[in-house]
C-alpha cells in the first residue's frame, strides 16, 4: 500500500506570548515570560498563586456569523482551540467554511470537507466553577449559615439543576473541542479526540498523520488545548504536589525547565493547532510548506501511571520507534523539543529517556524547551511545542529556555538558554510524556524537500 | 502485506452480568438491566432508574495485583477486570515470549466520577449568597481539607489505559480516546490501523465509563435526552418504537484483544473473529443534533465497507446504536437506507441498549462483542420493548425475540454527540 508523505502547512497557537505562532515564537526568541500573578480568580488562598493566561478578546470573532451563539456554550478549553484553528487554517491559507463567511477567502482554492480531518487532544475539562457553584448553593440545606450548608441532593433533583442551563454538559465533553472545530470550519473526514494529558497534542498529530498517510484524509486540522486555569484544576496540581514554590515575588522566574534550582511547575493555559496536509494536496494548491512528519512512535510505562520511572524508559521506546519509523538514525538528529516541565523527577526522567536513546550524542544536540514562558499548557502543549519546533526549523532560530541557568547535572542535556542560536536543522524531534497516566510520544520532523 | 486483525479475547463488565457467557444468554434471552438507581439516591430526579453494574468485586478479578490498582475509579475498575478476562480468554497469561513492547492499549474510556460529596461541599461553602459569586478564597479553604490526591489524579479518562499497561506489563502505543458515545468502536478501529500499519502487534482495546452519577444524570436530564418512563424501567428503552423517550444511563466495560493474525497463529490462539473495516467520520453540523440527511453516518457505514471491500448484500447484521431518542433512531434508519438502498428492509438491526441501555464510551465495544456472538451462535440479540411501530423507522429492527440466523459479517455503529460516527465491519475468521 502506498504511504503519502505528509507535510506541516500551517501553525495556530493561542498561548500566554499571545495569539499567533509569530507572538509566541518572537516571544520566546525575545525571552519574554508569560506567567505571571493568576487573574482570572483571585488565587490568595492556594498552594500557588501565578499562572500563564491567554488573552483572547472574543470568541465570537473567530467563528461564522451564524455560530456566535454556539460559543456560550464553549468551555475555556473549547475557546482556545476555536481561536488556534482560526490561527492555523489562514496561516495554511485553507479555504474553510469560516474563512468563507469572514470574507478572507479571496484567491483560496476549495477544499474538499469530506476530505478534511481533525485529530484533537483534550484534557479533564474542569466544569467552570462560577456557573456550577451558584447553582449548587441553590440546594443548600442552610445557604444562612456560615458554615456546613449542606448540600441536598433532593433538592437538587427537585429544582436545584434546573438553574444549568439545557446544554451545560455539551460545554465539558471533551469532543467538544473537535466537534466545535469541525463545524466551524467544516471538516467531516475522520475525527479523534485523544485525551492523555501532556501527551495529547503528540498523540493526536502522530494520529493525524497516520490518517493522512494511509489515505483517509487529505488535509487534518490537529493539536490540542486545554486550559488549567480554574480553581479545581489549580487545587488538584497543587494535590499533587507538583507546582512551583515561591513564584509570587517573581512569576516571570518561576518555571525552570532542566534547572539545578527547579521547583515544579507552573499552572497554564494554551491551544496549539496545525495543518498536516497529504504531500501531493500541499503542492497543488502551492501551499508554504514548514516541514515533513516522518516518524512517530508511542509507549507507555509498565512500572507505574503517576511517578516517572527514573530510567525514562517508556521515552526511550517512544523515541525510538519514532526514528526507526522516520528511518533516521539518532545521531542524525539535530534538534530536540523536550516536554521540560520543570519538577525534579519528570525533568530527570524526560532527560534520562532522550540520554538513553542519543548516547553521546546528548552532549552536542541542542535541547528546545518552552514551559520557562509558557508554563504547562497540559494538553495543548505539545502542539505549541511542535509549532514552536516547526518555526524554529523554518526560521533557522532555535529560542532559548528561559530560566534555565544552570542545567541539572542529573538530567545532562544540551538545553539553549540565555541566547536564541542559530538553527540548521535538517531532523528534529520533539517528545511530550503524560505526567497522569505514564503515556509518551514522539514524533520527527524533517525539513521539506520535494 | 496485508496485515490482518483479528480478535483473540473478550470480557465485559456488564448490567447485565460480568462474564461473557451469562451476560450473552441473558441478552439472547431479552432480559433487562435496567432497575431503579441505586447509586444514589435520585428519588427527585426527572430520571429515576438506570443500568447499573451489580455486585462488581475488582478484587475477584485482579487477584494478587489488586492492592496495586485499588484506587482506581468506578469505570476503570470495570475496564481492568474486563481487560484482564479477555486476557485470560486469548491464552496470553500463559504466553510465554510475548514482546510487550509491541503490545498497546488503545481505550475509549470515560472520565472517573467526580468527589462528589466533597465536591458539593466546597462549592456550597465557597458560595458568596450576598454578592452571588465563588468566594475562591473559601472554595480553596474546605478544598484543600477534603479533596484526596488520589481520588483527583484517578478522574483523568487516560488513567485506566495507564493501569492496563502496568497490569499487562505492555509497553506498546497506549492511548485514550474520548469521542463521547463513539469512543470504544472508535478505539477499536484506530487500534486495528495500528496493527494492520505495523505499530503493534497486539492491542488491548475497547471502552468503558461510568456516568451514572448525580452529574452524569444531571447533564443528560438537563438536555432531555434520557426516559423518563420512571413508572416501568425496563421497558424504559425501547429504540425504533415509535412511544421511545430518550436513552438510559448505563455503565460497564467491553474490551478486547486484537491481534495481528500471524501473530496470532504463532502462538496457536484461538480465532473468534476479525476486523475488517472502519470507518470514522464528522458530522460537522451541530453540537447538539445530528445532520437531518444522516450524512455522517452514511459515510462512516460505507467507509468502513470500502475499507473491509464488503458490498450492502455481504452484511447479515448491524448492530445499531440505537439509542432510544427520537433523533438517533430515526436518523440511523435514514443513514441505514442511505447506505443499503432497496435492501435496507433485508437487513436485521438491532439495538442491545434495549437491555442493557447505553453504556456511553463503553457501548460500542460491547456492542461489537454482541456481533462477534451473533455470528459464533448465529443468533441475532433482540430489539426489546418494540410495540408501536414508528413511520419512520420502518427496518427490520428484530422485534422482542431473538432470531437465528446465518451471520457472518456485521457492522457495528456508534454515533456521538457532536456528530462523531464510527462504524466497524466485522466478520466470522476464514484463512
Amino acid at each position: 500500500m502506498k504511504k503519502h508523505r505528509v507535510v506541516i502547512t500551517g501553525l495556530g497557537v493561542a498561548s500566554p506570548l499571545g495569539l499567533g505562532i509569530t507572538e509566541t515564537f518572537d516571544g520566546l526568541v525575545e525571552k519574554r515570560c508569560g506567567l505571571e500573578r493568576l487573574k482570572a480568580f483571585d488565587p490568595s488562598h492556594f498552594s500557588s498563586r501565578i499562572a500563564g493566561e491567554v488573552e483572547i478578546g472574543k470568541v465570537q470573532n473567530y467563528v461564522p456569523k451564524g455560530y456566535r451563539k454556539a460559543t456560550k456554550v464553549m468551555a475555556r478549553d473549547i475557546v482556545l482551540a476555536v481561536v488556534a484553528s482560526y490561527h492555523a487554517v489562514k496561516d495554511a491559507g485553507l479555504k474553510t467554511k469560516c474563512i468563507v463567511d469572514r470574507g478572507e477567502a479571496d484567491g483560496l482554492p476549495d477544499v474538499d470537507s469530506t476530505r478534511f480531518g481533525a485529530n484533537i487532544g483534550a484534557g479533564l475539562i474542569c466544569a467552570d466553577l462560577g456557573e456550577l457553584a451558584g447553582a449548587l448553593a441553590t440546594a443548600a440545606q442552610r445557604p444562612d449559615a456560615t458554615g456546613d450548608r449542606g448540600f441536598s441532593l433532593a433538592k437538587w433533583g427537585n429544582e436545584g439543576m434546573t438553574n444549568l442551563t439545557p446544554l451545560w454538559l455539551l460545554k465539558f465533553l471533551p469532543n467538544m473541542l473537535a466537534c466545535h472545530v469541525t463545524i466551524v470550519h467544516d471538516c467531516q473526514a475522520p475525527s479523534n479526540t485523544i485525551t492523555c494529558g501532556e501527551a495529547s497534542s503528540h498523540l493526536a498529530v502522530g494520529e493525524a498523520f497516520r490518517t493522512i498517510e494511509r489515505g483517509a484524509a487529505s488535509v487534518c486540522i490537529c493539536g490540542g488545548a486545554e486550559s488549567k486555569i480554574n480553581p479545581m484544576s489549580l487545587a488538584r496540581q497543587s494535590l499533587m504536589g507538583r507546582l512551583a514554590a515561591n513564584g509570587d515575588s517573581d512569576p516571570t522566574q518561576a518555571s525552570r525547565p532542566f534547572d539545578t534550582s527547579r521547583t515544579g511547575m507552573v499552572i497554564s493555559e494554551g491551544g496549539g493547532l496545525m495543518i498536516l496536509e497529504a504531500m501531493e494536496h500541499a503542492q497543488r494548491r502551492g501551499a508554504r510548506i514548514y516541514g515533513e512528519i516522518v516518524g512517530f512512535g508511542a509507549a507507555a510505562s509498565a512500572t507505574h501511571w503517576m511517578n516517572p520511572a527514573p530510567d525514562g524508559r517508556a521515552l526511550s521506546l517512544a523515541i525510538s520507534k519514532a526514528l526507526a519509523d522516520a528511518d533516521v538514525s539518532p545521531d542524525k538528529v539535530d534538534l530536540v523539543n523536550a516536554f521540560g516541565v520543570g519538577t525534579k523527577e519528570h525533568d530527570i526522567a524526560e532527560a534520562a529517556g532522550i540520554r538513553k536513546v542519543f548516547g553521546d550524542h546528548t552532549a552536542t544536540v541542542p535541547v528546545l524547551a518552552t514551559k520557562g514562558s509558557l508554563g504547562n499548557n497540559g494538553a495543548g502543549s505539545g502542539a505549541i511545542d511542535l509549532a514552536v519546533t516547526s518555526m524554529a526549523m523554518h526560521r533557522g532560530v532555535i529560542p532559548p529556555s528561559l530560566n534555565t541557568e544552570a542545567v541539572d547535572p542529573a538530567c545532562g542535556l544540551n538545553v539553549v538558554c540565555r541566547d536564541p542560536i542559530d538553527c540548521r536543522a535538517d531532523v528534529a524531534l520533539s517528545v511530550a510524556s503524560a505526567m497522569c497516566g505514564g503515556q509518551t510520544a514522539a514524533l520527527v520532523i524533517r525539513r521539506y524537500q520535494a | 502485506m496485508n496485515r490482518r486483525t483479528v480478535i483473540t479475547g473478550m470480557g465485559w463488565i456488564t448490567p447485565l452480568g460480568h462474564d461473557i457467557e451469562s451476560a450473552w444468554a441473558r441478552l439472547r434471552k431479552g432480559d433487562s438491566g435496567i432497575a431503579k438507581t441505586t447509586i444514589f439516591d435520585a428519588g427527585t430526579f426527572p430520571t429515576q432508574f438506570a443500568a447499573e453494574v451489580k455486585g462488581f468485586d475488582l478484587k475477584a478479578f485482579l487477584g494478587d495485583d489488586y492492592e496495586t490498582h485499588k484506587d482506581v475509579s468506578r469505570q476503570a475498575g470495570f475496564a481492568l477486570a474486563a481487560a484482564k478476562m479477555a486476557w485470560k480468554d486469548a491464552g496470553l497469561d500463559a504466553a510465554a515470549d510475548l514482546d510487550k513492547t509491541r503490545v498497546g492499549v488503545y481505550l475509549g474510556g470515560g472520565e472517573g466520577p467526580i468527589d462528589f460529596h466533597n465536591f458539593t461541599t466546597a462549592a456550597v461553602e465557597g458560595w458568596n449568597y450576598e454578592e452571588n459569586h465563588l468566594d475562591t478564597k473559601r472554595w480553596a479553604d474546605v478544598a484543600y481539607e477534603r479533596l484526596q490526591r488520589v481520588m483527583e489524579a484517578e478522574q483523568e479518562p487516560n488513567m485506566a489505559a495507564g493501569h492496563m499497561a502496568r497490569l499487562f506489563g505492555v509497553e506498546g502505543p497506549n492511548f485514550n480516546t474520548l469521542t463521547a458515545c463513539a469512543a470504544s468502536t472508535q478505539a477499536i478501529g484506530e487500534a486495528m490501523n495500528l496493527i494492520r500499519r505495523g505499530d503493534a502487534d497486539g492491542m488491548i482495546s475497547g471502552g468503558c465509563h461510568s456516568m451514572i452519577h448525580p452529574f452524569g444524570t444531571t447533564g443528560f436530564n438537563r438536555l432531555t435526552a434520557l426516559s423518563t418512563r420512571n413508572d416501568s424501567p425496563s421497558t424504559s428503552s425501547r429504540p425504533f418504537d415509535r412511544t421511545r423517550d430518550g436513552f438510559v444511563l448505563g455503565e460497564g466495560a467491553g474490551m478486547v484483544i486484537l491481534e495481528e493474525l500471524s501473530h496470532a497463529k504463532a502462538r496457536g490462539a484461538k480465532i473468534l473473529g476479525e476486523i475488517v473495516g472502519y470507518g470514522s467520520t464528522a458530522d460537522a453540523f451541530r453540537i447538539t443534533d445530528i445532520h437531518e440527511d444522516g450524512r455522517g453516518g452514511i459515510a462512516a457505514m460505507r467507509t468502513a465497507m470500502e475499507d473491509a471491500g464488503l458490498r450492502p448484500e455481504d452484511i447479515h447484521y448491524i448492530s445499531a446504536h440505537g439509542t432510544s431518542t427520537v433523533e438517533n433512531d430515526k436518523i440511523e434508519t435514514l443513514a441505514i437506507k442511505g447506505v443499503f438502498g432497496e435492501q435496507a428492509k433485508n437487513v436485521p438491526v438491532s439495538s442491545i441498549k434495549s437491555m442493557l441501555g447505553h453504556l456511553i464510551a463503553a457501548a460500542g465495544s460491547c456492542e461489537l462483542i454482541t456481533c462477534v456472538l451473533a455470528i459464533r451462535d448465529g443468533i441475532i440479540p433482540p430489539t426489546m420493548n418494540y410495540a408501536n411501530p414508528d413511520p419512520l423507522c420502518d427496518l427490520d429492527y428484530v422485534p422482542n425475540e431473538p432470531r437465528k440466523a446465518d451471520v457472518k459479517t456485521c457492522l457495528s455503529n456508534s454515533f456521538g454527540f457532536g456528530g462523531q460516527n464510527n462504524t466497524l465491519a466485522v466478520t466470522a475468521f476464514r484463512e
